[in-house]
């Protein structure tokens, strides 16, 4: 690994500033695409995400509908211009992974039960990617399947934690994601206090393991907040209308 | 790549697991037998078929000089690929493949990747020229649940039990030197360990009708160490902070046991 980069100083600063439990800027708003009947578009970072639910609609092809229950499709893109070296646009397989891990987090947070022969789709279109969009993009999805009026058992908040320096951090950015030890990006649901998105990548001993994701949780639930006021503003500013 | 179950037997299986009982009358810790034979393959550089329950994949490793990824220069490559072919389950058709695949060929890579076992910075041939590629590609050919760790064993053993040639570089070309084979620089041995989480229970090893019931499962990837590398949730359902406590003890503990059969077929002179 790259050990010329300073990553965490004597002081416990890292590369960009930050504490080590300290979570990058996080800007949310919520109902900002008109055609979508849901969305919303999150700075995390310097990740700016862009997500938009449609649905509960008639599904295409009609063999994927279930007679029982709505169904949750989701597709996570990254714009060619997200990245420094243009990104192919045709989805890579590292983005199809991320759609399905991004609906599987979703999926235990939305009630489409009373929508059978549905799907409502979540597109995620990443505009600019730095470090942790996966988690990014799961905060926006959910502000928007809540948006969108799907009716939800619990919002999903998402953080990544990691280790960089043989220390347990707050939210990985890009740089510490390439030089540190490992990343865990955790999607929780607050309310009901469950995990429904885990992935990690590096080494952890038990102790570090147990502490990654309790660190993370933390950071969901101070996302969870920024969540709820993205909502509340949207909704406040719809009523004085 | 899974079975159609209908109410009846998912009824049964959960029925089952209240009493401590598995459909298949296993222990909820206890994985399925476990076959493996390697060099099945004459043609690859190493290659292992193995049998987790009626669940069967073959894996094969081919080696060959190729060029770095451009940022990094100065390791070999290593690939991991996945596939199940039609013939493994009426379900399975051809073309591209599925989300479901992406996943496990993933993961599998990922366990492997970030356990470090191959040392990848052993395999240049010259820095940011010429290194050497490490192919795993595994073919399923029977279902019955539980891919992630039937692939990931397969590929271990097949790597654990290959030759690496090798190559001189002349005129920049890399040239392959007859009869001069040397061991695959190994630094540990991966295990997965997946388990599903049915109602609340964590069974080891689901097979395919536990797999098509399960609400969420877990994929844990562990170092000869006892150290955790990899780590996938997947499916609809959620976890709790101490089911994962609960997997991460499993994992732990069943890890050294399959580490030691795995061992079994590494190349060592």
């Amino acid at each position: 690994m790259k050990t010329d980069m300073q990553l965490l100083n004597n002081d416990g600063i890292r590369c960009d500033g930050r504490k080590i439990d300290e979570l990058r800027k996080i800007t949310i708003k919520a109902g900002i695409l008109k055609n979508a009947n849901g969305s919303a578009y999150i700075e995390f970072g310097n990740n700016k995400i862009l997500v938009g639910v449609f649905g509960p609609r008639d599904v295409h092809p009609k063999h994927l509908s279930d007679t029982n229950t709505g169904i949750l499709r989701c597709r996570y893109h990254m714009s060619p211009f997200s990245v420094t070296e243009r990104k192919n646009p045709a989805p890579s397989r590292r983005e199809i992974e991320i759609s399905k891990v991004i609906k599987e987090a979703l999926q235990p947070s939305v009630i489409l039960k009373k929508f059978p022969r549905t799907v409502v789709d979540v597109f995620v279109e990443v505009l600019q990617a730095d470090g942790g969009s996966r988690c990014a993009a799961l905060n926006a999805a959910s502000i928007a399947l809540a948006d969108a009026g799907i009716p939800m058992k619990d919002m999903v908040s998402a953080c990544a934690a990691g280790k960089i320096a043989d220390t347990i951090v707050l939210d990985v950015n890009n740089e510490e994601d390439q030089a540190g030890q490992a990343d865990m990006p955790v999607g929780y649901m607050p309310n009901l206090d469950k995990i429904t998105l885990l992935q990690l990548d590096g080494i952890l001993t038990t102790q570090e393991y147990e502490k990654c994701i309790d660190v993370a949780i933390q950071g969901c639930k101070i996302v969870y907040e920024i969540q709820k006021k993205a909502l509340i503003d949207k909704f406040f500013k719809c009523d004085i209308k | 790549m899974t079975t159609i179950i209908d109410d009846l037997k998912k009824n049964k299986i959960l029925g089952l697991l209240k009493n401590e009982k598995r459909i298949d009358s296993r222990g909820f810790l206890e994985p399925r037998s476990m076959t493996i034979d390697i060099d099945v393959i004459q043609k690859a550089n190493g290659s292992a078929r193995i049998e987790l329950g009626n669940t069967s994949v073959i894996a094969g490793v081919k080696i060959q000089p190729d060029k770095p990824f451009p940022d990094l220069g100065d390791k070999g490559i290593f690939i991991c690929t996945a596939e199940i072919l039609p013939l493994a389950h009426p379900d399975i058709e051809p073309g591209p493949p599925g989300e479901d695949v992406i996943e496990l060929a993933r993961v599998v890579d990922r366990g492997i990747r970030e356990t470090s076992m191959l040392d990848l910075s052993k395999l240049v041939l010259e820095k940011n020229k010429s290194v050497i590629g490490i192919f795993v590609d595994n073919s399923i050919t029977n279902c019955d649940g539980n891919l992630f760790d039937a692939c990931s064993y397969a590929s271990t053993a097949a790597i654990l039990s290959s030759n690496l040639p090798t190559w001189k570089l002349e005129n920049e070309q890399p040239v392959l030197v007859e009869d001069q084979e040397s061991i695959i620089p190994i630094t540990t041995i991966p295990v997965s360990v997946t388990m599903g989480i049915l109602n609340d229970y964590i069974v080891v090893d689901p097979n395919a009708d536990e797999w098509e019931c399960m609400d969420a499962r877990i994929t844990m990837i562990t170092n000869s160490d006892g150290n955790i590398c990899a780590l996938q949730k997947g499916g609809s359902g959620s976890v709790t902070y101490d089911q994962l406590k609960e997997c991460s003890q499993i994992a732990i503990s069943i890890g050294p046991k399959i580490r030691k059969i795995l061992k079994q077929y590494q190349i060592d002179n």
